[in-house]
């Protein structure tokens, strides 16, 4: 395989894979790193892409792992210091305004969810993937997937309820 | 689109029942500018949610675990072949006797030696024919040593006359 043919079957979901990776990171930096280091694995299994018969639900499995596992990593005991897009919303004004900003506060809302309901969320409406591709990336069965959705989807609806009436976060 | 079948699409949605076309509709309403004031909340969520699908990822990935090794393997082969080049003459330079050629071999041994026999009698030949011409020179300087005999008998005739 050349590496143009590489580049043409990654191409329409290596952005899928760097907003996974982002939204289970939360840092740009680190989520770019784990989208080449994912990139880089499957350019070295190259021969063997052919074989996989869904090379973007088997790349997207790849990079829950590999996130999941960075998340777990001693390294990763920092990130939440190393990542500068991070929002503290009490130091300035300007960030007490962009925190007032709804469609802001609901990526935080989704920083805070458990790591199974951000995913799922982020396959499901973000990237609008089907239950049964989502089922197959996550190895989970679709009732499963449908009651985290439901439940993720509830506090995200809670809280920016909680937000949008009363000003508070 | 009517109102109630936005609600019920809503309420399928919470559950996580919605199909995809069915939440790409409840996007789309959620996306324009007349969304009913008790479902306002949602807005930001779906706003979030197409917004969040525009990031892209834009570093470039270095592609060349491929090429390299190539490379690699290319410089081995070529550092082979200069050992090769190297050493193997070495190994087939030990003498060989006349008998270890191919007959055919042994005749054209033979025959360019016969050649080059003749050539050098030949020569020799002509060697001796140069030995008539280096004689002729000894002639010469007796010649001369006589004529030098008359210069000396020349000056003792000056000197009697003198006297």
């Amino acid at each position: 395989m050349k590496q143009a043919d590489f580049v043409k079957i990654v191409m329409p979901f290596k952005d899928k894979v760097f907003r996974l990776a982002k939204r289970l990171l939360i840092s740009r930096e680190e989520a770019e790193d784990a989208t080449q280091e994912i990139l880089l694995k499957l350019w070295k299994n190259n021969k063997k892409i052919e074989d996989y018969k869904n090379v973007e639900a088997f790349s997207m499995t790849m990079t829950k792992n590999f996130c999941l596992d960075r998340l777990k990593s001693k390294q990763a005991q920092n990130l939440k210091i190393v990542h500068s897009n991070y929002t503290d919303g009490n130091t300035s004004l300007q960030k007490q305004v962009e925190a007032k900003d709804s469609v802001d506060w609901v990526s935080k809302i989704m920083e805070d969810l458990p790591e199974q309901q951000k995913i799922i969320v982020q396959l499901r409406d973000i990237e609008e993937y089907d239950f049964a591709e989502i089922a197959k990336m996550l190895d989970m069965n679709e009732t499963a997937i449908r009651v985290n959705l439901s439940r993720a989807r509830k506090i995200i609806r809670e809280k920016l309820t909680n937000t949008h009436q009363y000003g508070i976060k | 689109m009517v109102l109630n079948n936005i609600e019920k699409l809503v309420e399928k949605y919470n559950n996580a029942e919605t199909t995809l076309k069915e939440e790409a509709q409840l996007k789309a309403y959620f996306l324009s500018d007349d969304v009913a004031p008790h479902l306002e909340h949602y807005k930001p969520m779906f706003q979030y949610f197409s917004n969040a699908k525009k990031e892209q990822y834009t570093k470039d990935v270095p592609l060349k675990s491929n090429k390299t090794q190539l490379y690699k393997w290319i410089s081995v082969a070529a550092v082979a072949v200069l050992m090769l080049g190297i050493f193997i003459p070495n190994w087939n330079s030990g003498p060989k006797t006349l008998s270890e050629y191919t007959p055919e071999e042994q005749k054209l041994y033979l025959e360019t030696k016969q050649a080059l026999a003749l050539i050098s009698n030949n020569l020799n030949q002509g060697l001796q024919g140069m030995n008539a011409l280096d004689m002729a020179g000894d002639n010469l300087n007796r010649g001369l040593e006589k004529a030098h005999y008359i210069s000396v008998y020349s000056n003792t005739t000056n000197k009697l006359l003198k006297n």
